[in-house]
């Protein structure tokens, strides 16, 4: 266990957890958008930016999310320097994705009044997170999307920007999207999924006693490779079983 | 004139990739060098071959492809025979590198980041290639051709063709 004080209050913490873990814990806000429990942090949005103060007092900003606690932190969530700085990161989100709803809400939180800088036209909403592909990954296993190319091309997309041969049209990534970028909607017998780069259509299997769609044909495939039972244990809907 | 874009074989492909994958011990940190060694044969990133590199060294092709469009050395289209890169770095920049590249655009009827149509040349900017003594510079296949003048060009161009 290490003590650690946020905001003057003082904290004891497991080692390894970082300053996000210990904040949430506690209700002290600290706006996030690439941050989800269930994936490993990856501080690509930069909204988590506290100032720490270590020993020798020495102070710096650094990603809450990704900094583990160490023994005698001091970290403040709003100093001036951090309140600026999240702002200005604000700024720039809104400025790429000037339609998003929730980035706009967020940015009337954090004290945004304008945008400086030139925004992006026609552009979808998705500020490059990460987050839909690392839950592919990690917690889906399917692996059918990630971050391609680099710099100002960087976008997030399929490979070869094609339909997927893995997605299973679980629509994870649409569930994690912070900024509503990917969308997922059943429109009768087929799930469509709507990403910045494609959009996909799934079919939907059946159940047998109700007639309802329950789930896409691929993912019950899945679930049937996963588990290693046959496909008649997946005839039925939850419901219905 | 060959304008077709070079044919490939995918059993050739599968073969010589899993004999670039067997000489890495199809270790999956080994992925930039194996990419790159593809590059080498084709001179460019063909998709069955990235297709056989994920299957071959069991990760997803999200991670060969990310890689794979990351880095800048790497093209996933059908590159030339021989490849021009023009130094546009500062000390060439200021010696007229752009007005070479102009030049070789010109002549070969392709912009920057392009391939002639019967893939002889590829031509792209660099940022530098550390001989800025001998600035405007000019690399086909990696031989360096220092102070580079628009008149020279031709001459340089007519080894390859």
């Amino acid at each position: 266990m290490v003590k650690l004080t946020i905001d003057g209050r003082e904290f004891q913490a497991e080692e390894g957890k970082t300053i996000l873990d210990v904040a949430q814990g506690n209700n002290i806000y600290i706006p996030t958008l690439c941050y989800h429990e269930s994936v490993a942090p990856y501080g690509a949005c930069r909204l988590c930016m506290v100032e720490i103060t270590n020993k020798r007092g020495k102070k710096k900003l650094v990603t809450s999310c990704l900094y583990p606690v160490e023994e005698g932190l001091d970290v403040k969530t709003d100093t001036p320097r951090v309140v600026s700085v999240r702002r200005m990161v604000m700024e720039f989100l809104l400025a790429r994705c000037p339609d998003s709803e929730v980035l706009r809400k967020l940015g009337d939180k954090l004290g945004v009044e304008k945008v400086r800088f030139s925004q992006e036209e026609d552009k979808n909403k998705c500020i490059l997170c990460g987050l839909c592909a690392r839950a592919c990954d990690e917690v889906v296993g399917a692996s059918a999307i990630s971050l391609v190319n680099r710099g100002v091309d960087r976008q997030m997309a399929t490979p070869f920007f094609d339909a997927s041969a893995t997605c299973i049209a679980c629509g994870s990534c649409a569930f994690v999207c912070p900024t509503g970028a990917i969308k997922c909607e059943d429109i009768g017998d087929t799930r469509k999924l709507t990403m910045p780069n494609i959009t996909q259509e799934f079919r939907l299997a059946k159940c047998k006693a109700c007639g309802a769609y329950w789930a896409p044909e691929r993912q019950v495939d899945f679930f049937v490779k996963k588990s290693g039972l046959t496909r008649e244990e997946y005839e039925l809907c939850p419901d219905c079983r | 004139m060959n304008t077709s874009e070079p044919k490939l074989d995918n059993e050739q492909i599968k073969t010589m990739i899993n004999a670039i994958l067997d000489k890495y011990r199809r270790e999956e940190g080994m992925l930039v060098s194996v990419l790159h060694e593809i590059q080498g044969e084709y001179h460019y990133l063909p998709r069955p071959a990235l297709e056989e590199v994920s299957r071959g060294l069991k990760i997803p092709l999200t991670r060969v492809y990310s890689v794979a469009t990351f880095f800048k050395v790497f093209s996933l289209k059908p590159r030339g025979r021989h490849l021009i890169q023009v130094c546009l770095g500062t000390a060439c920049h200021v010696r007229g590198g752009a007005r070479v590249r102009d030049t070789i655009e010109r002549d070969l009827a392709i912009k920057s980041g392009e391939t002639t149509p019967d893939f002889t040349f590829s031509l792209e900017s660099v940022n530098c290639v550390g001989a800025c003594a001998l600035g405007p510079i000019v690399l086909v296949d990696g031989q360096y051709n220092g102070q580079m003048t628009i008149e020279k060009v031709d001459s340089v161009l007519k080894k390859y063709a």
